[in-house]
């Protein structure tokens, strides 16, 4: 009987990738395999444009992900990777994990300088702290104003998720004491989480004033929720955009599959399903629902990685740890 | 004791003590191995044991301060519902980490019970994530622990003391310097190194609790090493240093005071001269809010999980975590009870010596032997396939102490009773486990098996280090539904599992006392 159960439990994993028509395996973080996300439509869209069948599997955030690869070396089932940041594509590049992919879906010109052969981008959004107005009426408008005012905020651990790593670069690209910055925010600081998913939930149950997530968050509360009520906190410093990027594994038995699939992400039916459901804007020019932005970050301060130092990531992170294990 | 018997006894239990031996010493020389190319483990792993030894110090202070009072209270009162009392504070050992955790956040949580009161109040919520919540937790587990172990230390001054000194006219002041004090003298500082010891191995509620990097344990920092950074070598060096605090924490442990029998002593009433109004209003006082403490969190976890949504993969991960628990019980009381025979056998220095040494072999925290294992069996399988046996393996080893605790006194009382007689007329082998050991030792047995099922269908811990992303215990179920803020799917885990685990404990712990009406452990 124990024999029988164990086999029983053992063989759940595999029993799954035991079917017949082509499986093609993407990691992906959390939210995007959620009902809301854009996984279910994503999925039903490219599953008619191939005879195939899509998995999504959650993995945790972006850096959990790569973490998930690199621990499962080449034992993993995953043919392609969604859900890196042009932060992490930094280290990810040198892992060897990656497989060169084939460009753009035809007609999709991405509205940033793009000519990396490894990272293909499919959305890109703006790293701001969203808040409740009416439980916030004046919210500050830098850090420093953040420091000084007694809010609490709820933020990720940029070693597992892109973007808590997107915090540090973006505090990192408006200071040049970015330690002491740290020390400022520091008390204001609820908790760290794993995920972007966990922080997010924890605000909107109300667990803290703001959360670190993106400009386009309010336009999910909007239009899918008709919730006029959530805000992001537009900063003087300017704000860190966030690229995301997907990759096809090197040790991908479906090669041509995931290519064609990364490529589809960026293609229109993907780039017109992702604004609304993953909440991100959109790499090709589609058109964007009524009140998906409020106008607010047009003109916005555009702030980059310094991507002439590599191990800026690596360098934030154990400054990060230092300020805030004190 | 007749020749024919000893070899087999000594056989098995050998081949239980260097199996158990080699499942902790193979990682940890795997990890030493590693750790000589590492740089340190770096001033956030400082900090990382830091936070550990002070949330373990803390806890282990706070629990046995509470658990005086507390302790004096119920070992002086008789009331209606003491016996529910004392089945609620057994009810933490093996309640699931997260599932407390969960039960804790919905009453003192900033959106909880009593944060609500608060604001309507017109005062400031709670904040408990970082060391409030830990040891707000921990003393969630460890008070009712430490009670019990009081409880013990009271309920064995006999009767006839008390009478004497109330004779005597003795006053409450005179009662406590001679018989309550020396009692906390013998009972408090293995009271605890017990609790420290299992704080320092804390993972879950930290996991879950904890607010970022300053509070963070080593065996979280473990987790993040390998599980973020997929840092070997620095995973290595952490595991090392956690090695090094649970030996240390276990040696003082062996040395102040031996392990203490474990499980349900008589805990009678002691009838008291020396009482008070004043003193009885505050022994309820204190009975009752021990039970809000305990009862609210439970019945937050029991409102929420009936209300809940059910997931996907619920029923996938029951029996997987049945399945684990059923595998790692049967190998627990395999290795338990050979290794108990053989220290029972050899009675005297060695026998003393193969139980220390289990112990301390043992204080490896399932961390260190997973990072071990993991990279063992990284080059050769992929170590997610082999999630589910190492979790049973670890598991199983892992309650082999309490088996000692458990057997070792039932194996002494057996001796005089039966066992003389069996050797007598040569039954041995399996022969005698059924006909002798089984009938002698069954009440121990089913309440073992109970103990190391739920707490093996409960634990968080090692699987998290292998477990693919699809592969879900209910423990692991409940934590990446947590992870995502799915609370009311959560909740629904949360009360599978702890329904899950108390029913294994009670169909075992039950099963073994059928047909007996004592219970001596």
């Amino acid at each position: 009987m124990k024999k029988l159960l164990i086999a029983a439990a053992l063989c759940t994993p595999l029993g799954a990738l035991a079917q017949t028509p082509p499986e093609l395996v993407v990691y992906t973080y959390d939210s995007f395999v959620a009902d809301w996300g854009p996984g279910p439509q994503i999925k039903a869209a490219f599953e008619q444009t191939c005879d195939c069948t899509l998995t999504f599997v959650s993995a945790g955030d972006g850096a959990a992900l790569l973490a998930r690869l690199r621990l499962e070396g080449g034992h993993s089932d995953a043919d392609v990777l969604l859900g890196l940041d042009s932060t992490l594509a930094f280290s990810a590049r040198e892992s060897g994990l990656f497989a060169p992919h084939t460009g753009f879906a035809p007609g999709t010109v991405p509205p940033f300088p793009w000519d990396d052969d490894t990272f293909l981008p499919y959305d890109w959004g703006y790293f701001a702290f969203v808040y409740d107005k009416t439980r916030l009426e004046t919210p500050p408008h830098s850090f420093e104003e953040l420091a000084a005012s007694d809010l609490k905020i709820i933020i990720q651990d940029p070693r597992s998720s892109s973007p808590g790593l997107g915090l540090l670069m973006w505090i990192k690209a408006a200071y040049s004491r970015s330690d002491q910055v740290w020390e400022s925010l520091a008390p204001h600081i609820v908790t760290v989480t794993k995920s972007w998913s966990e922080s997010y939930g924890m605000f909107l149950e109300g667990e803290a004033d703001m959360v670190l997530s993106y400009s386009t968050s309010p336009a999910y509360h909007r239009i899918a929720e008709g919730d006029d009520t959530k805000a992001a906190a537009l900063f003087d410093e300017g704000h860190m955009m966030q690229i995301e990027v997907g990759a096809i594994l090197a040790g991908s038995d479906q090669p041509e599959l995931a290519a064609q699939f990364l490529s589809f992400m960026t293609g229109e039916a993907a780039q017109t399903i992702l604004p609304t459901t993953n909440w991100m804007y959109p790499v090709r020019d589609v058109p964007l629902p009524e009140g998906f932005d409020d106008g607010q970050f047009d003109n916005v301060t555009q702030l980059m990685v310094d991507g002439t130092v590599p191990d800026l990531p690596a360098q934030a992170v154990a400054e990060w740890l230092l300020v805030l294990s004190r | 004791m007749a020749l024919g018997v000893k070899p087999v006894k000594t056989l098995t239990g050998s081949i239980a003590f260097l199996a158990i031996a080699f499942l902790v010493m193979a990682p940890v020389a795997v990890l030493l191995a590693r750790v000589e190319n590492s740089a340190g483990i770096g001033p956030a792993g400082w900090a990382a044991v830091r936070f550990t030894v002070m949330q373990a110090g803390l806890s282990a202070l706070i629990s046995i301060a509470l658990a005086v009072p507390v302790a004096r209270a119920l070992a002086r009162r008789q009331f209606r519902g003491r016996a529910l009392m004392l089945s609620l504070i057994g009810a933490p050992f093996i309640l699931p980490a997260l599932v407390a955790v969960f039960g804790l956040l919905a009453i003192w949580g900033r959106s909880g019970v009593v944060s609500q009161a608060l604001a309507w109040l017109g005062l400031p919520v709670l904040d408990i994530y970082g060391l409030p919540g830990v040891l707000l937790a921990h003393v969630f587990f460890n008070l009712p622990l430490a009670t019990r172990l009081l409880l013990q230390g009271w309920s064995a001054v006999p009767a006839e003391q008390f009478r004497l000194l109330a004779q005597l006219g003795a006053t409450p002041r005179d009662t406590f310097h001679l018989i309550e004090r020396p009692i906390l003298r013998a009972t408090l500082p293995g009271a605890f190194l017990v609790i420290f010891l299992f704080c320092i191995g804390s993972f879950a509620v930290v996991l879950a609790l904890g607010g970022g990097p300053g509070a963070t344990t080593v065996e979280l920092a473990i987790y993040q090493a390998l599980r973020f950074s997929f840092d070997l070598p620095a995973a290595a060096m952490l595991a090392m240093v956690q090695l090094a605090l649970a030996l240390g924490v276990t040696l003082v442990a062996l040395v102040v005071a031996r392990p203490a029998g474990f499980g349900a002593g008589a805990l009678r009433v002691q009838q008291r001269w020396d009482d008070a109004p004043w003193a009885r209003r505050l022994d309820a006082g204190l009975l009752v809010t021990l039970a809000l403490f305990l009862g609210l969190p439970l019945l937050a976890v029991l409102g929420r999980g009936l209300t809940g949504a059910w997931p996907d993969g619920l029923a996938w991960a029951l029996g997987r975590s049945v399945a684990v628990a059923l595998s790692s019980t049967v190998l627990a009381l395999a290795l338990g009870l050979s290794l108990a025979s053989l220290i029972d056998a050899r009675r005297g220095p060695v026998g003393k010596g193969l139980e220390t040494l289990t112990y301390l072999v043992l204080a490896a925290s399932p961390f260190v032997i997973g990072t071990g294992l993991f990279i063992i069996l990284n080059p050769y399988i992929s170590p997610a396939r082999m999630a589910l046996p190492v979790t049973v393996l670890v598991n199983a080893a892992l309650t082999v102490p309490i088996a000692l605790r458990v057997f070792l006194p039932a194996l002494a009382r057996t001796r005089t009773r039966t066992a003389r007689l069996a050797d007598g007329l040569g039954i041995a082998g399996m022969a005698r486990l059924r006909y002798v050991v089984w009938p002698e030792m069954r009440a121990e047995i089913g309440f073992f098996a109970g103990l190391a099922a739920a707490l093996s269908m409960g634990d968080l811990g090692v699987i998290t280090l292998f477990a693919p992303p699809d592969l879900e215990t209910l423990p692991l179920l409940m934590s990446r539904l947590m992870g995502s803020y799915r609370m009311e799917q959560a909740a629904t885990v949360g009360l599978v599992l702890v329904a899950g685990s108390f029913a294994l404990f009670w169909a075992f712990d039950k099963g073994g006392a059928h047909g007996r009406n004592t219970r001596q452990a």
